[in-house]
């Protein structure tokens, strides 16, 4: 039986690039919810009675509705932002479940590459809000002692970010690979639906994690 | 009994003791969370989406120490530096 943790197989070579499994499921991954965005959008704007033009203003209004309950106004940006990364994560995820599909999330690089987009969105949309000086102001708030401390937590959250998305997704993979391998067909099918809970629910975590820490920084200079 | 044998004796019994004294405090924790919440959906249903929210994200917060003991053990397993076996 051959397990797969962290290791990422190459499939083939672009040039002397190697291109590996979790880029192809990433890349297939993105250019579906491309194409399903294009077709919702076009079909919104020319029939907004269909029913899929309504589930796309759903979709849209129910993170616009997540964003604004957390931040405390709209803000688009952001609701944006949280959407893509749900939207990714949790199709990722469910691709995860595909026979002979690996997760592209189950892989850290995937998972670091998400989370630094995270760590950089912070102080981009802190600066826009608060300007550079009422920014870097909050990392001496209470005490300028503190600013270590600061640093360390956005760091150390980051890494968490990518960590718990990873372990998740790559045990629960882990988990259904080794009953198929000693139990066999059907014993994992329960694990397998606790998969589908866990990658929806992984996929919430991290857009709402991103959400608040976005949130705090442009919130940063309203003390 | 050689080094490699002895490496990868410590190896498993450290990630079984990893991940089993790893569990203890999420568990704890997450129990705690999940009464905490249970508490507050009694005292104030009408509050149920917001408390559900917060439920979900701080599980996971505390679950995540969990799950870096599971990744530290799986590390010790199958992607020891020690064992030439790295790589998974």
């Amino acid at each position: 039986m051959h397990l797969r943790i962290f290791g990422d197989p190459v499939l083939f070579h672009i040039g002397t690039v190697p291109v590996t499994e979790t880029m192809v499921t990433s890349t297939v991954v993105t250019l579906l919810l491309i194409a399903t965005a294009v077709l919702l959008a076009y079909l919104a704007t020319l029939r907004p009675q269909h029913w899929l033009s309504l589930v796309a203003f759903m979709i849209v209004e129910s993170f616009d509705n997540l964003v604004t309950e957390i931040i405390g106004r709209r803000h688009t940006i952001v609701s944006t932002l949280a959407g893509s990364l749900f939207l990714f994560i949790a199709s990722c995820n469910i691709a995860g479940q595909l026979p002979g599909v690996h997760p592209a999330t189950g892989s850290l690089a995937t998972t670091s590459a998400l989370a630094v987009v995270v760590f950089l969105s912070v102080p981009i949309a802190g600066i826009r809000s608060n300007g550079v000086w009422g920014y870097i102001k909050h990392y001496f708030r209470p005490n300028p002692l503190l600013m270590p401390l600061h640093v360390i937590s956005e760091l150390s959250r980051t890494l968490a970010l990518a960590v718990r998305l990873f372990g998740n997704i790559m045990s629960g993979h882990l988990v259904v690979g080794l009953l198929v391998a000693l139990a066999g067909f059907l014993v994992p099918t329960p694990i397998m639906a606790l998969d589908l809970l866990i990658g929806l629910l992984q996929a919430y975590i991290f857009a709402i994690l991103s959400t608040v820490y976005i949130g705090a920084a442009i919130s940063a200079g309203e003390e | 009994m050689n080094d490699q044998t002895i490496i990868a004796v410590v190896a498993m019994a450290g990630a079984g003791l990893t991940m089993g004294l790893g569990a203890i405090g999420a568990a704890i924790g997450e129990s705690r969370i999940g009464a905490a919440a249970m508490d507050a959906l009694a005292r104030q249903p009408d509050e149920a989406s917001s408390i559900t929210r917060t439920l979900f994200v701080s599980l996971a917060m505390v679950e995540s120490t969990a799950i870096f003991c599971l990744v530290v053990a799986l590390i010790l397993l199958f992607a020891n530096p020690f064992t030439g076996a790295a790589g998974g």
